[in-house]
């Protein structure tokens, strides 16, 4: 068991390792030059912007070859410092996102644990009866190949500007102040509304289709067959079938994160919800290095820490894995 | 009477018609016998086996009568026989190797089906651990997942679960295919010892492995195409037998001491029919090397000795 984790960990470092260094090349990589945008401000001072341009590049670190550029990033970011924002100077980019992640952890936990948990119900509902199975089937077709961000538009359409029930920009209105006021938790929840169901209705028909046909399998299984012949009442034949069927429903939870985090960016963009993905897409339209790195650092570390759980779960949750990894716990 | 089968037939429905698989079958065994039921594939064995604890589409019941200890089993009405299942008829399956959930420990699996079937798991604990002890499981064992346990194991494991509530009739479906020959004959005997101390009355031993029903099995009853060909003492079935099919079985038998190069095995030659559109009369016409012209006509049943039916014609005239 130790064995297995300690292995888990050292791969998980190496993909950590990997990626940040991909997290910093990709800024880099791209054409422009931060700097520059920067002290365009200046352009009608000729003599200030080469100044201010040297100066700002050394501030920044930037003026160092590339290599010693990379280490010095590594150093820092041990020591916690993921450098200075650039359009939003002189904040510290850690700042920046410590403020914005709490956002994302607020809409993307509820849609992910919920959308899960209904997903896997409706789809092992419909599972049993054909009817109804043939009617959901193609919605939840249609549903898990919608894009995040075109049903957001749609959403943000249809409840915000024709209906409008919802506001469609924002995690709070621009009137208020946050606090833990009844009126604040209001607005912020009036806000969280249509983001969430955007994230919540794309991926619940996944889930349901990916239940609907392990259960269909597991129902199909000696075991159940066995139950069947020994006059068990169906409840326990969906029982197992249901647990057995949630397996490899854990692994794809595990797959699907990375893409739910893709997700939730986007539909953060459309409604101007001031998490991750909305940072993230200014610092890229300003060539903010740091924000950029930064912003992608954090996505990496939660797509790792969330696998990281998913695999403790599916080593509690399957025998068959633990007996596979080296005996009983 | 421990058993009493009444012509039952039992269909499959397909698009093209009906299957017939399990044509007006009737025989009778005792108390504590052991029947072994041979045949080639697609005889019916299975058809048979399944029919008796669990029939559903596309299974179709068309006629007959179950009777089991003198009482008619409603195997027509699937939900009339949950409570019948494993209670007074249970089934050792094909597929025992998978027959247990994998992610649940083997205990709490009993304890479940006992919780679900409104039996008290109380009164058969001590039992249960008497019984692994006779097949040579550990009590441990009630502790371990499917998968930390062989073959055998499994297999001794679903025996004993079947077996629990001392079912009047076990059906034993083609449980030492999967096994290796001195398993086999471990698995038999303890399926022996099993009714002698009479956890099961009687039992149904479905193989078609003629050779292993002869170590085990009282009676041997013998079917073609879905149709009754013969039933009798395992003995009589073995050496004496009567109808033409039997005789070919268990000349395709291999004996100990006979060179290959002396006398080649023999098989039967030719295929069963497709039962959709069966031949009029007997079923095995087309490859009966002795057939005769009476063959084209239904062959009735007839006694030829003690216990010992048989339906063919040669019989027939024979004894006319």
């Amino acid at each position: 068991m130790g064995k297995y984790f300690r292995r888990k960990i050292i791969i998980y470092l190496i993909t950590f390792f990997v990626a940040v260094t991909i997290d910093w090349l990709i800024p880099r990589f791209m054409p422009g030059d931060p700097i520059n945008a920067l002290v365009g401000r200046l352009s009608n001072y000729p003599q200030a912007t080469q100044v201010a341009y040297s100066n700002l590049q050394r501030a920044f670190g930037l003026n160092i070859p590339l290599w010693d550029q990379y280490l010095n990033f590594w150093k820092s970011l041990f020591q916690g410092d993921l450098g200075i924002s650039i359009t939003i100077f002189p904040k510290p980019v850690f700042e920046i996102i410590a403020e914005a992640l709490p956002y994302d952890l607020l809409l993307m936990v509820p849609a992910i644990l919920a959308s899960y948990f209904f997903g896997n119900k409706f789809g092992a509902f419909a599972a049993k009866k054909k009817k109804l199975d043939n009617w959901v089937l193609p919605i939840w077709y249609m549903l898990t190949a919608t894009p995040y961000l075109w049903l957001a538009i749609l959403l943000a359409w249809a409840f915000g500007v024709v209906l409008n029930i919802f506001p469609i920009a924002g995690a709070y209105s621009f009137s208020l102040t946050p606090s833990f006021s009844f009126d604040f938790v209001f607005d912020l929840l009036k806000h969280w509304v249509l983001p969430f169901l955007s994230l919540f209705i794309v991926q619940l028909g996944g889930w349901a289709i990916g239940m609907r046909n392990m259960i269909i399998y597991e129902l199909d299984a000696d075991y159940s067959k066995y139950l069947e012949t020994m006059g068990v009442p169906e409840k326990l034949i969906r029982k197992y079938a249901y647990k057995n069927a949630s397996l490899p429903q854990i692994t794809g939870l595990a797959v699907q994160l990375g893409i739910i985090i893709t997700g939730a960016i986007t539909t953060e963009i459309v409604f101007s919800y001031p998490g991750l993905g909305h940072i993230l897409n200014k610092a890229i339209l300003q060539e903010d290095f740091f924000l950029i790195q930064g912003c992608f650092l954090f996505i990496i570390i939660m797509v790792l820490v969330a696998n990281f759980i998913i695999d403790i779960v599916y080593v509690l949750r399957d025998p068959r894995v633990r007996h596979s990894i080296g005996g009983e716990m | 009477m421990s058993l009493e089968i009444k012509n039952l037939k039992v269909y499959y429905q397909t698009l093209r018609g009906q299957v017939k698989a399990l044509d007006d079958i009737s025989f009778k065994i005792n108390d504590g016998d052991i029947l072994g039921l041979a045949g080639e594939s697609g005889c019916g064995k299975s058809t048979f086996s399944n029919s008796l604890i669990l029939l559903k589409a596309p299974m179709k019941y068309i006629g007959g009568e179950v009777f089991l200890d003198g009482k008619k089993l409603p195997v027509e009405n699937y939900e009339k026989m949950k409570e019948k299942r494993y209670k007074d008829i249970s089934i050792i399956p094909q597929y025992a190797l998978n027959a247990m959930n994998p992610t649940v420990k083997i205990g709490k699996y009993i304890h479940d089906v006992f919780a679900y079937k409104n039996f008290s798991y109380k009164g058969v604990d001590n039992e249960l651990k008497r019984r692994l002890k006779i097949v040579g499981l550990d009590e441990g064992i009630l502790n371990m997942y499917p998968i930390e346990l062989s073959g055998g194991m499994k297999q001794r494991m679903v025996m004993v679960i079947a077996t629990l509530m001392n079912p009047s009739l076990l059906i034993a479906d083609e449980i030492t295919s999967a096994l290796d020959v001195s398993t086999q004959k471990a698995v038999s005997k303890m399926l022996v010892e099993f009714r002698d101390k009479k956890f099961v009355k009687s039992i149904i031993f479905v193989t078609h492995d003629v050779s292993v029903l002869y170590q085990i099995a009282d009676k041997i009853l013998i079917m073609y195409a879905g149709k009754f060909a013969e039933i009798g003492p395992a003995e009589k079935i073995i050496h004496n037998p009567r109808h033409v099919y039997t005789k070919l079985l268990v000349k395709a038998m291999p004996e100990v001491g006979i060179k290959f190069s002396d006398t080649p095995l023999t098989g039967i030659p030719g295929h069963p029919p497709l039962l959709i559109d069966p031949p009029e009369g007997c079923r095995f016409i087309d490859r009966c090397p002795e057939k005769m012209k009476e063959c084209v006509k239904e062959p009735p049943v007839i006694k030829v000795g003690e216990d010992h039916y048989v339906a063919c014609w040669k019989e027939v005239k024979k004894n006319a």
